[in-house]
């Protein structure tokens, strides 16, 4: 029996430890490779262990950039990069969260059909309707500028239907109890459903921050000047192809810094995030 | 302080079902009238219209001198006590109660005295600045009563205030609902299911099923002088024995446990009546009476319940647990004129004069 538990102590371990070793392998290859010449990773001979070229590589892909492909720093991408992720999740919030309130709270005519017609939206991804979305864009003169790249990604039905679920677990007594206290549907919203949302809200912004910061697709299509290119880009643009050297270094750093920023969102809002998908506060 | 008083009240949901048809009731000025009837009955529809959180499909709703039929529930001048409290589950209780007067625009040293004055009534002055999620049901339901009392509204409604509470501490709060209308002596329309609490807290019970009022009466009225035979069953536990019976001659109906005499001054009745006899009006006697022999007996503790038949009717009989009842043993019984309900075979109405 003890060596028994012994041993059910320690195989979660094993397989864990496994689990672990498994996704970050990788991702300390790449730690490596940015820190090693770029002559080394380009022969094929990569190192397990870090090279000399840490601080100057790092410099280098922030404030100079690569001078190959891009010639914008990485600095820049990350600016832009977060703009865009940070729009994205606070205008989906924003857009939905309103739209969740008017389906919920309110009747008037036509609101299944309205939401129904959100609710389509789901089966309608960027990828889907690129090329009219695209002309649209272009006619409005939103190329490369940041509402171009945010607002057609705005447009969300899961953030809608998510807040939709959650406000109909809000009990109707609260919403009757608010109309004796006096307050009219705005004051509702502000003082008791937005603070009620407050751990969905974070819940969802880590989610919508990522799908944000991950967008490849449109920002390649939307931008072309190279200051308003985001990380994602960045780092496609920076493998040539032909001609030229690949700065390898260059690209393995600014993979490890394009996942930065996603990484702080979830390591810090974590106890949020698991707060909003699994408890609700009534 | 004002007078309730509704007129030929009727709602008819969107999808036809009435759920109140023509009602119309006065609630006098500093009473506390209690809507009691099964679930389904209209009782918490009446007093959700009177709120303004359902429309009123025809009829009108006064409370004093206003009719309030278009006025939004913040205007009426009432506040309500919901069954699940509905407090604010984000806000310190404090903050709960002040919140409808801020609302309102009121001054905050106003607001303070009112908040302040209500946690003192109600001893919850230690939890203000609490969250409802750390309070226990009974605390909850008092800070509810709170956010009402700090309105010092014209009317105070209830609906079901004490169905999420456990038996115990809804004797203590049914109680204290009684001592808070004594003292603040506001109208009160209070809905419930539970015939003890419409009982104890009443001034005026109004009796509802499917949609009307059977019975509108002080609670020892209702008891003892039922206007129908819905009443005569709903209250009472347990209920009153129903059964059918023959009129005889003036004073004399016949049943099926025998030749039972009643108030004729009361009733006028003939031929085939319905006769209403409540367990507790009927008594051992030594000789004499009705034959009954119970087949089970129930131990209550201060009472007994006897459990037999008249012929094939079930008969109940509650008499004080003193001595002892043999089960499947012959006794006789006898049963007080004054005490014999007689009502309409068709239409359940009371046959009183």
């Amino acid at each position: 029996m003890v060596e028994h538990r012994g041993l059910g102590r320690v195989v979660p371990y094993i397989i864990l430890t496994l689990g672990v070793a498994i996704v970050a392998f990788p991702v300390y290859l790449c730690f490596v490779g940015s820190t090693h010449p770029q002559e080394i990773t380009a022969n094929g001979q990569m190192p397990l262990t870090p090279g000399p070229i840490f601080f100057e590589t790092y410099y280098k892909t922030l404030f100079v950039g690569s001078s190959g492909s891009t010639r914008e720093p990485v600095a820049t991408m990350l600016v832009n990069s977060f703009i865009m992720a940070c729009t994205i999740a606070l205008g989906k919030i924003a857009i939905s969260i309103i739209s969740a309130f008017a389906v919920v709270y309110f009747k008037f005519p036509l609101r299944m059909a309205a939401f129904w017609l959100i609710f389509i939206t789901l089966m309608l991804p960027v990828e889907v309707r690129i090329y009219p979305t695209y002309k649209i864009a272009a006619d409005l003169n939103l190329l490369d500028s940041y509402a171009g790249l945010t607002i057609p990604l705005i447009a969300s039905a899961t953030a809608t239907l998510f807040f939709r679920q959650f406000f109909l677990t809000i009990p109707d007594e609260l919403v009757e109890a608010s109309k004796l206290d006096g307050a009219g549907p705005l004051r509702f919203f502000w003082d008791t459903v937005l603070p009620l949302s407050r751990t969905n809200i974070a819940a969802l912004f880590v989610i919508l921050f990522i799908y944000g910061w991950n967008q490849y697709l449109w920002p390649i299509l939307i931008t072309t000047r190279d200051d308003m290119q985001t990380i994602v880009i960045g780092i496609k643009k920076m493998i040539v192809t032909a001609d030229a050297l690949t700065e390898w270094n260059v690209v393995l750093a600014t993979a490890m810094l394009a996942m930065l920023p996603p990484v702080m969102v979830v390591v810090l809002m974590q106890r949020w995030f698991v707060k909003g998908l699994v408890e609700t506060e009534k | 302080m004002a007078t309730v008083e509704l007129t030929n009240i009727k709602k008819i949901y969107a999808g036809g079902v009435e759920a109140v048809r023509d009602v119309s009731l006065t609630v006098p000025n500093g009473s506390f009238t209690v809507l009691l009837g099964p679930s389904g009955c209209g009782k918490s529809t009446l007093l959700r219209m009177i709120a303004g959180l359902e429309t009123i499909t025809s009829g009108t709703c006064k409370i004093g001198e206003r009719v309030v039929n278009e006025i939004e529930p913040a205007d009426r001048d009432i506040a309500m006590v919901f069954q699940n409290y509905a407090l604010y589950p984000h806000m310190s209780v404090y903050d709960n109660m002040a919140y409808g007067l801020r609302n309102r625009g009121m001054p905050k040293p106003e607001i303070d005295k009112r908040v302040r004055e209500a946690a003192v009534l109600l001893a919850i002055e230690e939890y203000l600045t609490r969250k409802p999620r750390a309070l226990s049901g009974g605390q909850r339901q008092r800070v509810a009563m709170g956010r009402a009392i700090v309105r010092e509204p014209q009317v105070f409604l209830f609906d079901e205030p004490l169905s999420n509470l456990d038996a115990k501490l809804r004797v203590t709060m049914r109680l204290e609902i009684k001592r808070l209308h004594n003292r603040l002596n506001a109208t009160s329309i209070f809905v419930t299911h539970d015939q003890v609490e419409a009982m104890t807290l009443a001034d005026q019970v109004v009796v509802m099923n499917s949609g009307r009022i059977e019975q509108i009466g002080a609670p020892g009225e209702v008891y003892k002088h039922p206007a129908s035979r819905f009443v005569a069953s709903f209250i009472g536990s347990p209920a009153m024995n129903l059964m059918t019976g023959k009129i005889v001659e003036p004073g004399v109906v016949e049943t099926p446990g025998g030749k039972l005499p009643f108030d004729a001054k009361r009733f006028s009745a003939s031929g085939e009546v319905e006769v209403g006899i409540r367990p507790e009006d009927i008594h051992t006697a030594s000789s004499g009476g009705t034959s009954f022999t119970p087949e089970l007996v129930e131990e209550l503790g201060a009472t007994r319940l006897l459990h037999g038949n008249f012929g094939s009717t079930p008969i109940i009989v509650a008499i004080p647990a003193s001595g002892t009842v043999h089960e499947n043993k012959e006794m006789r019984l006898s049963i007080d004129a004054q005490a014999v309900q007689l009502f309409d075979k068709a239409t359940g109405r009371s046959l009183a004069r």
